[in-house]
């Protein structure tokens, strides 16, 4: 057999014409993905991208693998299926801020701490874009929008502090315009062996724009997460973070605190609290953003675990036999008059 | 000295008793029992929603109706000939619906002042002369097993609770029962406590003693066993049978069988079931809700697996938004939706047929899908083999409506030949359909069936999605005329799934057509044989494909001048025969979560013939 030429984000460019509107941050994340997936070393037949309803949800449509774009809220439990019959497959999920979190919250929340091997890219442009603006549940309170011209009464979530309670096992964050920090992200999430869940800054230029300004134009806010390192942020990294006495976490001067007074990131840490208090940094006011992986720790994922009951009831009882089956229990046999 | 034995040629039991006294498992024993000795048999279980109602009270009793005869039966049988009361609040529920001179074996050990009144009598039934009518067996069950246990060591409680075993014993003697089985079932189910399967089998052995030995009962019964047709027997209940099919077509099909489901009485035992079935390769999924098990079984679909959920109506109402997907990405998925009482939760543990609009109708826009109905427990076997045949030939979601009834009622089920079961032929698309390219809705001239590529074939990658898609390319298409087109086409291809033709048990002379569909059947054609031994012509047509209906449904209508149809709703089938044929359907309607009885059935046949 002939050895494939390895692929290029050109292979990923699918025949239909892209129709976000000009402008959206969309466009950005679509090329960094095309960017990045041949990286994966995978044929392009086992790439699977399955969304939901939503702007984002047309994801599937402009990438040349095999996709569906199924019903709002309900990519998670499609691509769960898919994944645990099919783990021959790498299985995309693309979501956005409603999708996800308001409609298909019920199953963000399962696919994550089941742990299924599915990766998970949820837009977030803190607004419902394709029915014209309304507010979403990571709007902020007090946005003017269609449903609350006298700006929203709702509390919004926080996507990775969702998903950290849901027991994720990888959580990170990302902004649809820092090419190299979402490509970075993607693979961070396309190794980890298990859910992945990464949150995208993305802007809506014609609803929401200028959600993230404070982070996507002001590099000084991001708080770049690195692995076993002291979190510090701005210009001459002269900011840092640091687990305050209440336990949450805090920002402060590095000279004032001194930097051993800082948290030092472990995205590896059994348990989510200081990923946590990092996520929150900047909910629900604008403020500085962690940016990176918060979490990425190893457990049983759900596909091996079901995989592995198979095996063991193959081992013990033998394949299933279908005249076995029936004849189990008590017969009898009437024999010809 | 032996008492001397009568013969029946059918006889009908039923055992009542509190949740918590163990009915449901002395009557799938006597069950059992029966099923070995070569009766035909029906059955009926009916018990409360809730796990263990406040003992004693009226909606804690828990009932299960054995019919078993020498010959071929359908029913449970609308009324007992024998009631075994294990309290008073059992033999008040059940005593209405006992003919004049049945036999009322009650537990008199129950009958104390405080159950008495919990059971709202202002006197003891057995001595107020209340139960005239009928033939008294008082037997201090409790004590007795008390008494026959008192060598264990256990407690005055936990020896009680062997008194459905006493009262197994002494019906199984009564009705001359093989016993070996029900000893052997106890030790293999208390395995892990000895003590407590010895005392389960001394109980029941001192019951059937107890027959023997006491001066209450003067005779004992015999009934023969049935002539049926040759073969090998096993008793089933239709969530069995569903199970067993569901695992069939799997492996008739040659694909992995995934089941997505969120636990729902009276489905659950299906999830169950078939998590026991790993070694066939089976996955079950059990979901966050009725919602996700859907989606999943759907995304397993689009992977290549049979992709199946088990519901009932509150639940399957919520999955009508991917049914719809389904419908439009034109996938297999089999939808089982075990029927209860409605609306709303209603009455989760009765019966009745009042899904049939809402598989056929309830989603957005023209989505059609295909709906079978199984006429009885056994029945069930082969109507999930032809969901998973329509689903998977056709690419399409199926409906498949069983009930409450047809779930815990069983029956006598030969057992089909494994090796003479089709097999169900899945092609996949390998290659380009349209020069060098693959377009995923290209259809099979024949069944108007798309072509499916699974994930991980080289070179057909596409997308499909809920969105409209252009005839051929799947492509998103906003076009009037395609929309028109494709609308027309799926339509086209579920009208055209090819179903077997109607038969009609008919009758020189019937003028009077009777039409049913899924679990009335054994009722139905009881109340047909009934009328008949009146002397009356009718003539009988049960359908078990409602979508499509059967080609030659149109002509069976037009040969009689009347058509009854007889309906656990208030006329969904009649409504859709009327609408379609024109027929001036008359409908018999009864809603009591409660199956027909067959004498009721009867007179309104009889009425009409």
């Amino acid at each position: 057999m002939n050895e494939r030429p390895p692929l290029t984000a050109k292979d990923l460019r699918s025949d239909q014409e892209v129709r976000w509107c000009p402008g959206c941050g969309d466009y950005a994340i679509l090329a960094a993905v095309q960017g990045f997936l041949p990286e994966l070393g995978l044929p392009r037949e086992r790439l699977v991208f399955i969304s939901g309803i939503g702007c984002a949800a047309r994801f599937p449509y402009y990438v040349n693998v095999y996709g569906m774009h199924s019903i709002h809220g309900r990519a998670a439990p499609i691509a769960s299926g898919l994944a645990l019959s099919r783990p021959d497959l790498s299985v995309w999920v693309v979501t956005g801020d409603g999708d996800a979190l308001s409609i298909g919250g019920n199953h963000l929340l399962h696919v994550l701490r089941r742990n299924v091997n599915v990766k998970i890219l949820l837009f977030n442009n803190q607004v419902y874009g394709l029915t014209k603006g309304q507010y979403s549940p990571t709007s902020p309170l007090g946005q003017v929008t269609g449903p609350t011209p006298m700006g929203s009464i709702d509390r919004p979530l926080s996507p990775v502090s969702v998903a950290l309670a849901a027991e994720a096992t990888f959580v990170a964050r990302t902004i649809d315009t820092d090419r190299a920090h979402l490509t970075e992200t993607l693979r961070a999430a396309s190794r980890h062996r298990g859910a992945a869940f990464v949150e995208i800054l993305q802007n809506c230029n014609v609803y929401n724009d200028g959600a993230f300004d404070h982070v996507r134009e002001h590099k000084e806010h991001r708080i770049a997460l690195e692995q076993g390192k002291p979190v510090r942020f701005g210009a001459e990294g002269e900011r840092g973070v640091r687990i305050g006495r209440g336990g949450g976490a805090e920002i402060v001067d590095v000279a004032e605190a001194g930097e051993e007074a800082l948290l030092v990131h472990d995205a590896g840490s059994p348990e989510p609290e200081s990923a946590f208090a990092l996520g929150r940094l900047g909910y629900p006011a604008p403020g500085p953003l962690a940016v990176g992986v918060l979490r990425a720790i190893e457990r049983p994922v759900y596909d091996d675990l079901m995989a592995a009951q198979i095996e063991g009831a193959r081992r013990d009882e033998g394949e299933g036999r279908l005249d076995a089956l029936l004849l189990a229990g008590d017969t009898w046999t009437v024999e010809p008059a | 000295m032996p008492k001397p034995v009568e013969q029946r040629d059918h006889v009908v039991i039923r055992f009542a008793g509190d949740s918590g006294d163990g009915m449901q498992l002395t009557g799938g024993r006597f069950t059992s029992e029966t099923a070995l000795l070569g009766n035909d048999l029906s059955t009926l279980p009916d018990f409360p929603a809730e796990i263990r109602a406040p003992a004693g009270s009226l909606p804690g009793v828990s009932g299960f109706q054995i019919h078993f005869s020498d010959h071929d039966i359908l029913t449970p049988g609308d009324a007992p000939d024998v009631l075994v009361a294990m309290n008073p609040a059992a033999l008040k529920t059940n005593v209405k619906t006992l003919p004049k001179g049945a036999t009322v074996i009650v537990n008199t050990d129950a009958f104390t002042d405080r159950n008495l009144a919990k059971a709202g009598y202002a006197a003891s039934p057995l001595e107020d002369g209340t139960l005239g009518e009928y033939r008294v067996q008082p037997v201090p069950l409790a004590s007795l097993t008390l008494e026959a246990l008192k060598e264990f060591d256990l407690t005055r409680r936990e020896a009680e609770r062997s008194k459905n075993m006493f009262a197994l014993g002494l019906m199984s003697w009564l009705f001359s029962r093989p016993t070996e089985g029900t000893v052997a079932f106890l030790e293999k189910k208390f395995a892990r406590r000895p003590e407590v399967a010895q005392a389960n089998v001394k109980a029941f052995r001192a019951g059937y003693a107890f027959g023997e030995t006491t001066e209450e009962f003067a005779v004992r019964y015999e009934v023969k066993p049935a002539k049926l047709p040759p073969g090998t027997y096993r008793n089933v209940t239709g969530n069995q049978a569903l199970a067993m099919g569901l695992v069939a077509a799997s492996v008739k099909s040659g694909l992995p069988l995934f089941l997505g489901a969120y636990p729902i009485t009276p489905a659950s035992g299906i999830l169950e079931d078939l998590a026991r079935r790993k070694a066939f390769g089976v996955r079950t999924f059990q979901a966050e809700d009725e919602i996700a098990a859907a989606g999943a079984a759907l995304g397993a679909s689009f992977g290549g697996a049979l992709g199946v959920c088990t519901s009932s109506g509150p639940g399957v109402v919520l999955k009508a938004e991917t049914v719809g997907l389904a419908v439009t990405l034109e996938l297999p998925l089999l939808v089982l939706d075990i029927q209860r009482a409605g609306p709303s939760t209603g009455m989760p543990t009765k019966p009745e047929q009042a899904d049939l609009l809402m598989v056929l109708f309830g989603r957005n826009a023209e989505s059609p899908v295909p709906v079978l109905a199984p006429a009885t427990p056994g029945h069930c076997f082969a109507m999930a083999l032809e969901a998973a045949r329509i689903a998977l030939t056709y690419r399409t979601p199926v409906y498949l409506l069983s009930d409450a009834y047809l779930a815990n009622g069983s029956e006598p089920w030969r057992l089909p030949d494994v090796a003479a079961i089709p097999e169900i032929p899945v092609r996949f698309a390998e290659g380009p359909n349209d020069g060098d390219r693959f377009l995923p809705y290209v259809r099979d001239a024949a069944t108007l069936s798309r072509d499916w590529a699974l994930p991980g074939t080289p070179g057909l990658e596409h997308r499909i999605g809920g969105l409209e898609k252009e005839d051929r390319t799947g492509n998103v298409s906003y076009d009037p005329d395609n929309h028109d087109r494709m609308v027309r086409l799926r339509a086209r291809k579920v009208a055209g799934i090819e179903v077997p033709d109607l038969e009609v048990d008919d009758q020189e002379g019937a003028r009077l057509l009777v039409l049913a569909w899924g679990g009335t059947y054994g009722p139905v054609a009881a109340a047909v044989r009934r009328v008949r031994r009146r002397g009356h012509a009718v003539a009988h047509a049960h359908l078990s494909y409602l979508n499509p209906f059967p080609r030659n449904l149109g002509e069976v209508l037009g040969r009689y001048e009347r058509v009854l149809v007889p309906e656990m709703n208030l006329g969904q089938l009649a409504k859709l025969v009327r609408a379609e044929f024109l027929v001036d359907a008359i409908s018999y309607n009864r809603v009591r979560g409660v199956p027909f009885t067959s004498a009721e059935l009867a007179d309104a046949i009889e009425g009409l013939a």
